[in-house]
């Protein structure tokens, strides 16, 4: 045979296999597509978004802090300027620029508004588009009060130029004068720009700045420099780079990324398994048609190639569509929610996708080879087998026979569980991800020795049908491995998953109540830098008729390391004799308080960022002096994954001197209504709608609202999960019915009715699933424990309680169990519509 | 006459007289002090700074000439501008002074100017103008008088100037003892007083190339609140060391019809016998245009100077002396090295300032 009849072979032996394919089983087709193009899709949305993000943050860092080499960083509260003059001097140092870069508090419970305080003549170096764009302005914002904002910000700001812009400094409403509007060119962010001097007075930050831009001399070590800078600055000031900067912004969304990159590969991976079995059945249901194919002298490579060909083509097509979905759910994202990944810094809105063709092309490459792999196997299978025989029926059973898996299966559990017990690598639970793969995979091999067992020990019941049934699975164990799989593996971990949102929602609500008790809770505006209520606005609070009760908190940002993120120092009144009663304490130092140190409670992430434990000292920056701190304990914080740290206020207070206090919580007397104190609190405050005042229970609600939106995409991803289970199952059964073809008219003409048969597939099925349920569960339990102690740790830094939600778990089963049933009679049905005269003669 | 180059070389200046004119005074301001004639100045506090009044200069122009003969111009300047702050901003940021330097050398063999500049409000030690004696810096641009001598550091980019300026001859006082009558109007005037003939030596250095030099330079030190007739375009203005050791300095004041507002002269000769000349006895007449492609702006580059009977010839260094601040002020103008001739001889070197050709200046 040349070349061309070989190909013009291959083309011929693909056209009569693909269409007899198409034309037999759309639905399992377009569901193993789907498979794929959803792990494809979820991969791709991932990489775009943040790649995206990336790109964004790069070019904001290039606008916010221009081509500085150095930025020295200090708290919201500023160090003091005499450092600027001290750097600018520095040998090293080619051009500085002092800025106050604040998040400003604005009334109306709006996001703060980015103000940067910057002197423009020095700035220059450093921006050269922003003194450009200021222009003839310059000597404008040295008049008292007086702000440029960016066109965005004077948009969601509704302000124009010479509008007044109202902010909160201190315990008191400001007025700003809007002298400018820049164009989106230099800065496209929601932005203010202020005069260095006049955000001083304005902000109340006389004698104070909190950054510092620096330009290094051409070939000073940047690195060099930085590091030789950070050992001179004050306590509580860090010198980071651009570089440095970019890491930080990259680690703050990576345990995210990682974890949607995991669903991602879950998808494929369960595409590759459907393509398998698709594929094995459609091998299994076209066996004389391949043998007539090599009989009429189709090769081996051939037939093995086509059969590869159709796992492309399915692999191609789910990629694509995934591709262009991720791409559209990647655009849809960054226009509605930011590219932040639920980030804080998600407001700025910037981000632009733009589609890298080369990382498209390879999801669709990895999708598509994912697909070949899961084809392989029954290519191979299909291509060896000798022609004769496989234009018989009933022979699907040998090829899977041969796969030793009682050992490699228990191997893999082993490895698992020790798995389970690493450390993060790279702060990242990949061994928790690990370990779930190596259990999932041990489990599934461990499936035919298993099944093998447990309809070994039935007896016989004299029930025909049932027994029957049971004979049937014992005969098939290994084929079934194939549906069984399926439906376990995606049962287990929709099993897990819930367990473990079950978890996290439960301990969740706990926390929210040791830490909301009181009936009102109060705020500055969150997340701003310049809001704090002064303590004559306090004590008339305090001295309300309405209030039972009232506390009052400072929360500040503290930069204790340059490569991480500041922590909030959360100064709050507290019993150190009794600190597990206001907070959801973990651990408490068994050591008695050392003397000259205050006692402090660290959350989890701290300890884990930073290494602190009960019973350690530490030196905490505060207005450039350290205050020695002893952690007392070890709490739960489920809203800072930075960190905090709790210091009783009057510590606070007497090493700082700061009375003011940004949050608060109130206790009202029986007789007030909630409503009327809240009335009065406002009348008592000249601050009109900045105070943010909420119900205790009202902000509970809303938190544990927020966080079923939050996890209501893993619902979804669950029920994609079972569907996709199912279609295992279906494709199990369709297959298995499809070699006992000759089986059930060889039953038939013995005597047993049709229904009777259905029956017996209703068992099979029955059976089946009860014991995938059972299989799932317990591994499901298995796999949340991981996920609640490894990979919710290892990713969020902080603990959940396991709490196992018994009725859901129930009903999922049931579910499970019915559905399987059906669609294992449904399969049975239409595998039986021929009828039992044919069935029989086509084995012979 | 140095006064009005601080709004072309200055470009937040030139910015604040916008801003200045357009916004009412306000109540609260302290008004800069003004420039009276009859007032002595006294030596050496008058060589420092004068916060009171709205504008100062320290100006140096001179000649170098390197070991290989190669002449080239300098320009050194330090400007101060008061900002009239309406509100007793507390920060040690608050621009209650700006300053701003610019620098400039003048070299035949790359076509035009090496040219710099920086802006920057006073305080906190990094930019300052002492006001006991003339020390003036931006970060490490620096110009210090200490006992008979001057010294210029000033490093920009991509060349430098370190230099060291020896009195030579007694301060030379324009006008009438230091009061410079700047226009028709006596409250347009300014304090006024000059270093000719300073004797110059150091190093400059352009790109990767290092000279030691030698040479000869003329300081300006003026400083006022009201300088510019309100019917005043620019000016022209030359500072000529004569070889005799005689010094000239002239200046007139243009319309917009390019007619003469106002001029000036001081002429001091060998023997320090000092001549005052009034608007009568001055005459510009210019000579040869040279039209910057860059700009488009065209100059007369080449001048003939009538002080009472006299004459001089004036020939630029180069051509291409046009200073370019559109990146930071938008002013362009032409301030450059000339050659002075009398009677067809070669008889001293001295820098010529061209402003308001661009477009008229408005300056309160």
């Amino acid at each position: 045979m040349n070349r061309s009849d070989r190909a013009r072979g291959a083309w011929i032996a693909w056209r009569a296999l693909t269409r007899s394919q198409l034309r037999g089983h759309p639905l399992q087709l377009l569901a193993t597509v789907l498979a794929i193009a959803l792990g494809v899709a979820l991969g791709t949305a991932v990489y775009l978004v943040n790649s995206a993000a990336l790109t964004e943050f790069d070019q904001a860092a290039r606008r916010l802090v221009g081509s500085a080499d150095i930025v020295i960083r200090g708290p919201p509260e500023g160090f003091d300027e005499a450092l600027f003059a001290s750097l600018a001097r520095h040998r090293a140092v080619s051009a500085a620029s002092p800025v106050l870069d604040l998040q400003v508090t604005l009334p109306g419970q709006r996001p703060p508004l980015q103000v940067l305080g910057l002197d423009p003549f020095r700035a220059a170096a450093l921006q050269p588009a922003l003194l450009g764009e200021i222009g003839a302005d310059v000597t404008g914002l040295f008049a008292r009060d007086t702000i440029m904002l960016s066109r965005s910000a004077a948009q969601v700001l509704e302000l124009r130029r010479g509008d007044a812009l109202t902010v909160i400094v201190g315990g008191a409403p400001k007025s700003l004068r809007v002298i400018g509007i820049l164009s989106d060119a230099v800065y496209p962010e929601p932005l203010g720009i202020m005069d260095i001097a006049t955000a001083q007075w304005s902000l109340a930050r006389i004698g104070r700045l909190n950054r510092i831009d620096l330009r290094l001399r051409p070939g000073a070590p940047a690195d060099a420099v930085r590091a030789a800078l950070a050992a001179e600055l004050p306590p509580g000031v860090v010198a980071v780079t651009p570089a440095i900067e970019r890491g930080r912004a990259l680690t703050a969304t990576r345990a995210y990324r990682v974890n949607l990159n995991t669903l991602a590969l879950v998808a494929l991976l369960t595409g590759a398994f459907l393509v398998f079995s698709t594929q094995s059945l459609a091998v299994l249901r076209r066996r004389s048609v391949l043998g007539l194919l090599r009989a009429l002298g189709v090769t081996r490579p051939q037939l093995q190639g086509a059969l590869l060909g159709e796992g492309a083509a399915i692999g191609a097509a789910g990629s694509l569509l995934g591709a262009l979905l991720g791409a559209l759910v990647a655009a849809l994202i960054l226009r509605h929610l930011g590219s932040g990944f639920g980030n804080r810094a998600m407001i700025a809105g910037g981000a632009v996708l733009v589609l890298p063709s080369l990382a498209i092309a390879a999801f669709v490459l990895i999708g598509t080879a994912v697909a070949c792999l899961g084809a392989w196997i029954p290519a191979r299978e299909a291509a060896r087998r000798a022609p004769a025989l496989a234009m018989k029926a009933g022979d699907a059973e040998p090829s899977l026979r041969r796969l030793p898996t009682t050992l490699p299966g228990l191997l893999l559990i082993a490895a698992g569980a020790i798995l389970a017990w690493l450390p993060p690598i790279g702060g990242l639970p990949l061994a928790g991800y690990l370990a779930i793969a190596a259990l999932l995979a041990g489990a599934v091999l461990l499936i035919p020795t298993l099944m093998r067992w447990i309809t070994g020990t039935a007896t016989r019941s004299g029930h025909a049908t049932l027994d029957i049934a049971v004979a049937q699975l014992q005969g098939s164990a290994s084929i079934s491995t194939v549906s069984l799989a399926a439906i376990v593996v995606s049962f287990s971990l929709m099993v897990a998953m819930a367990i473990m949102v079950h978890s996290f929602r439960n301990s969740f609500d706990l926390w929210l109540v040791k830490l909301l008790p009181a009936d009102l809770q109060l705020r500055l505006s969150a997340f701003s830098d310049t809001g704090a209520l002064a303590l004559d606005q306090q004590t008339r609070i305090a001295e309300l008729p309405g209030v039972a009760r009232a506390q009052f908190r400072r929360v500040r940002q503290i930069w204790l390391s340059a490569d991480r993120a500041p922590l909030a120092l959360i100064a709050r009144d507290i019993d150190p004799a009794h600190a597990g009663d206001s907070l959801p304490l973990l651990r408490a130092a068994q050591q008695s308080l050392p003397d000259g140190t205050q006692p402090a409670w660290i959350s989890e992430s701290l300890q884990d960022l930073y290494g602190f434990q009960p019973g350690d000292r530490l030196l905490l920056p505060l207005d450039g002096r350290l205050l020695p701190l002893f952690v007392a304990g070890i709490w739960r914080d489920y809203v800072r994954p930075d960190g905090a740290i709790v210091v009783a206020r009057a510590a606070y207070i007497a090493a700082t001197g700061d009375q003011s206090a940004n949050e608060g919580s109130l206790w009202r007397r029986p007789q007030v209504s909630a409503p009327a104190l809240e009335a009065a609190v406002r009348a008592s405050l000249a601050l009109g709608d900045a105070l943010e005042l909420i119900g205790g229970e009202q902000l509970r609600e809303r938190s544990l609202r927020l966080f079923d939106q939050a996890f209501a995409i893993t619902y979804a991803l669950e029920a994609i999960a079972v569907a996709i289970g199912l279609v295992g199952v279906g494709v199990a059964a369709s297959s298995s019915a499809l070699a006992r073809r000759a089986q059930f008219g060889m039953l038939r003409h013995i005597g047993m009715l049709r229904r009777q048969i259905l029956g017996m597939l209703a068992i099979e099925g029955v059976i089946m699933s009860t014991l995938s349920a059972i299989y799932g569960l317990l591994l499901g339990a298995a796999l949340s424990l991981i996920l609640v102690y490894v990979i919710n740790r290892q990713s969020f830094r902080w603990s959940i309680d396991l709490a196992i939600p018994w009725r859901q778990l129930a009903a999922l089963s049931t579910a499970l169990i019915t559905a399987a049933a059906l669609t294992a009679l449904w399969s049975g049905r239409a595998a039986m519509s021929q009828d039992a005269v044919r069935a029989v003669r086509e084995d012979w | 006459m140095r006064s009005m180059r601080l709004a072309l070389a200055g470009g937040a200046v030139a910015l604040v007289a916008a801003v200045s004119a357009t916004e009412p005074p306000l109540a609260t301001a302290l008004p800069a002090a003004a420039v009276l004639p009859g007032q002595a100045l006294d030596f050496p506090r008058d060589y420092g700074s004068h916060p009171q009044f709205g504008i100062e200069w320290w100006y140096v122009t001179g000649w170098l000439e390197t070991r290989e003969h190669e002449r080239l111009g300098f320009q050194v300047t330090f400007f101060r501008r008061r900002q009239q702050l309406s509100d007793p901003n507390p920060s040690s940021f608050a621009p209650h002074q700006l300053l701003i330097a610019h620098c400039a050398i003048s070299d035949p063999g790359r076509g035009h100017l090496w040219q710099d500049q920086r802006v920057r409000r006073a305080g906190l030690g990094l930019a300052e103008a002492r006001a006991d004696d003339t020390s003036v810096w931006i970060d490490d641009w620096k110009l210090e008088r200490s006992g008979a001598s001057y010294r210029a550091d000033v490093a920009a980019e991509d060349f430098a100037l370190h230099l060291q300026l020896e009195v030579t001859q007694p301060t030379l006082l324009n006008g009438l003892a230091g009061y410079s009558q700047k226009g028709p109007s006596a409250q347009s005037a300014s304090f006024y007083y000059s270093q000719p003939h300073l004797h110059v030596s150091g190093s400059i250095a352009r790109a990767a190339r290092r000279d030691v030099v030698v040479g000869e330079a003329w300081l300006d030190h003026e400083w006022s609140s009201q300088y510019l007739d309100p019917a005043a375009d620019g000016w022209d203005w030359v500072g000529l060391n004569l070889d005799d050791g005689s010094a000239v300095m002239a200046f007139r004041i243009r319309g917009h019809q390019g007619q003469a507002v106002w001029a000036g002269a001081t002429l001091r000769d060998a023997h320090g016998q000092v001549q005052d000349f009034g608007p009568d006895q001055v005459a510009f007449i210019p000579g040869r245009r040279w039209h910057s492609s860059r700009s488009g702006v065209s100059y007369p580059v080449t001048w003939q100077l009538r002080l009472g009977a006299r004459q001089f010839d004036i020939e630029p260094l180069l051509d291409d002396q046009e200073d370019d601040m559109r990146l930071s002020s938008g002013a362009i103008y032409w301030e450059g090295a000339v050659r002075v001739q009398e009677q067809a001889r070669a008889v001293g070197a001295g820098y010529l300032e061209l402003t308001g050709y661009q477009r008229p200046l408005s300056l309160r």
